[in-house]
């Protein structure tokens, strides 16, 4: 069963979470003798073939258009369509990325389907595809067969390792015929916000502060910390609530699912709503005056004692380690 | 303006997920229903909508079961009517955005709202497929929608930034925390509760349609290994990072 992937391109660069899922597709189709190819889509992305291929894409699909320099959603869902049935693909991969959550749904509705969105896991046997992915926001996971072919999946992003294999791509040009209504919800323009922030469901390490911290001034202490790590910065439901941070650092079931390497939280007494964000999170580093807080039943590692105190603390000694 | 807001069934986010029987949905025994908390915010939208422009607004709902317990919730909230679709898969979003699609069309929306993602299957789809089957522009994750005429301009979340998109009505979009600067719900006033008992809600069968996928396996998360606790206050920080850079080789 040969697997399409959709490499999301951004100001120029290939995605990381592309290449995890370019790697994760390489993975399934070793077994099964087939191929991947790739979808590249937009403008001025054909430079990334290369990149690809040593991935290990065998094939990448171009479609060029000046009218792709910005995301649209219908013609990029009616390029990754074509580029699937010019490889014959059974099953269609991406990233869940805010661009890969929506173009999931275009292409499965393109093709008559449905799409599994924010797999863990997937496996191929017997032509049949299967994911795994967490519902509930995290409380459970769910293991879902198709019925139809393809298989159209998004991956969580930090979930599948990219790996370079060493290789390369032959690159073929598509013609899509787009059409006015191909562009009927395409962006018109890019704002950036918060610019040179680490973007939280794409970080490694995020350093997160609830209302243990005691005061929206007393976020500066999870700031430093996060600055010394190069991590992105989160926030529990109750400071979002109460205004203290905005809605963009909420880690929960109402705000971002996220699985970092390193999750540190910052007096967040891990409410079960808060817990189902980062449950799958690789180390949890807990630090809570309360000895009895949910947290620590998550954490890996858990201090108990006043925030205010131990996080500088730690920010002065991690500085120190990671500059010796 | 014409706005119907599609909204979902759901576990409070309070509930505690067991695994049923069968393996493959969860228990429902003691579970609180709720509206899920972003189509909450589609409901507060679209009122404001009204509020400016006119016009009416209509609750949508897709139950297999034909439950209207979240469709009372919506109308005691402020909406006018309701519109209850027996019918539908839960974990199929084609499957429900088919049966969605078929009952909508043909009726004179404007505005055809949705919360980002329904909190128990997360399925991120059905706004997408919705629109694309009725041939609509969609925008999804709305962080601002204004109406401009016969055009409206949206605001749609990224990562690290906003894309902005122009659309045509009709249109669909689902919708953020803190769209419009809306970051909580309405709730229900004693007026409203009574009044929501008088208002019409229309049931209908949902369309046959073909499902694309099933669920063959719920379970809970795996277990995390067992933590430890350092230590106690400031004099606990040295060994922590000694264990992330030695033990768990993070530093």
């Amino acid at each position: 069963m040969n697997i399409l992937v959709f490499a999301e391109v951004r100001d120029g660069k290939l995605k990381r979470s592309s290449l995890g899922t370019l790697s994760e597709a390489v993975r399934l189709a070793q077994p099964l003798g087939s191929k991947v190819g790739v979808a590249l889509v937009g403008e001025g992305i054909k430079g990334q073939a290369e990149t690809l291929g040593k991935y290990g894409a065998a094939q990448v699909f171009a479609v060029e258009s000046p009218r792709l320099k910005y995301y649209a959603p219908e013609a990029v869902a009616k390029a990754v369509v074509a580029a699937h049935q010019r490889l014959g693909s059974g099953a269609i991969l991406m990233a869940a990325t805010a661009m890969g959550r929506d173009l999931a749904g275009g292409v499965a509705a393109l093709l008559g389907t449905g799409a599994a969105t924010d797999c863990t896991g997937v496996t191929i046997s017997g032509g049949k595809v299967q994911a795994r992915r967490p519902v509930y926001s995290g409380k459970a996971y769910a293991t879902v067969a198709f019925k139809k072919a393809p298989a159209v999946l998004s991956l969580r992003p930090n979930v599948f390792p990219a790996r370079e294999v060493g290789g390369s791509a032959t690159v073929e040009d598509l013609a899509v015929a787009f059409e006015d209504a191909d562009f009927r919800s395409a962006v018109k323009d890019v704002a950036a916000t918060a610019q040179g922030k680490v973007e939280l469901t794409e970080a490694s390490v995020i350093v997160s502060g609830g209302r243990g911290l005691q005061s929206p001034d007393n976020f500066k202490l999870r700031d430093d910390l996060a600055a010394v790590l190069g991590a992105a910065v989160g926030a529990s439901r109750a400071v979002v609530d109460n205004g203290w941070r905005p809605h963009s650092e909420q880690v929960g079931q109402t705000g971002k699912t996220v699985a970092p390497n390193l999750y540190i939280a910052i007096g967040i007494s891990g409410a079960i709503q808060h817990l189902a964000g980062m449950r799958t999170s690789k180390v949890i580093v807990a630090i809570n005056k309360d000895a009895d807080a949910p947290i620590f039943k998550a954490a890996t590692y858990g201090i108990v004692g006043d925030a205010m105190e131990i996080v500088p603390a730690l920010t002065q000694t991690l500085k120190k380690v990671l500059a010796s | 303006m014409n706005l119907a807001v599609c909204l979902k069934r759901v576990p409070d986010t309070t509930t505690k997920v067991k695994i049923g029987s069968d393996g493959k949905s969860i228990d429902p025994q003691g579970v609180e229903w709720a509206i899920s908390p972003y189509d909450e915010l589609a409901i507060e939208l679209a009122l404001r909508l009204k509020e400016k422009a006119g016009g009416e607004t209509v609750g949508v709902t897709v139950d297999p079961d034909g439950n209207d317990v979240a469709l009372r919730k919506a109308l005691a909230i402020g909406l006018d009517k309701g519109l209850l679709i027996k019918g539908g898969t839960t974990f199929d979003g084609w499957a429900t955005a088919q049966v969605l699609a078929a009952a909508l069309k043909g009726r004179p929306f404007d505005v055809i709202l949705f919360g980002k993602q329904a909190i128990d299957d997360d399925g991120f789809q059905v706004p997408t497929m919705v629109a694309q089957i009725l041939g609509l522009p969609r925008v999804n994750v709305c962080t601002s929608f204004e109406v401009d005429g016969a055009k409206a301009k949206c605001k749609r979340q990224i990562e690290g930034g906003e894309e902005l998109i122009e659309v045509s009505l009709p249109c669909v979009i689902s919708v953020q925390k803190g769209v419009n600067g809306i970051h909580d719900k309405r709730f229900p006033s004693m007026k409203g509760i009574m009044a929501a008992k008088s208002k019409p809600v229309e049931t209908v069968a949902g369309a046959a349609v073909e499902s694309s996928m099933e669920v063959v396996k719920l379970e809970m998360p795996p277990e995390r290994p067992p933590g430890k606790i350092v230590g106690k206050g400031v004099e606990a920080v040295p060994e922590l990072v000694r264990l992330l850079k030695e033990e768990a080789k993070l530093l």
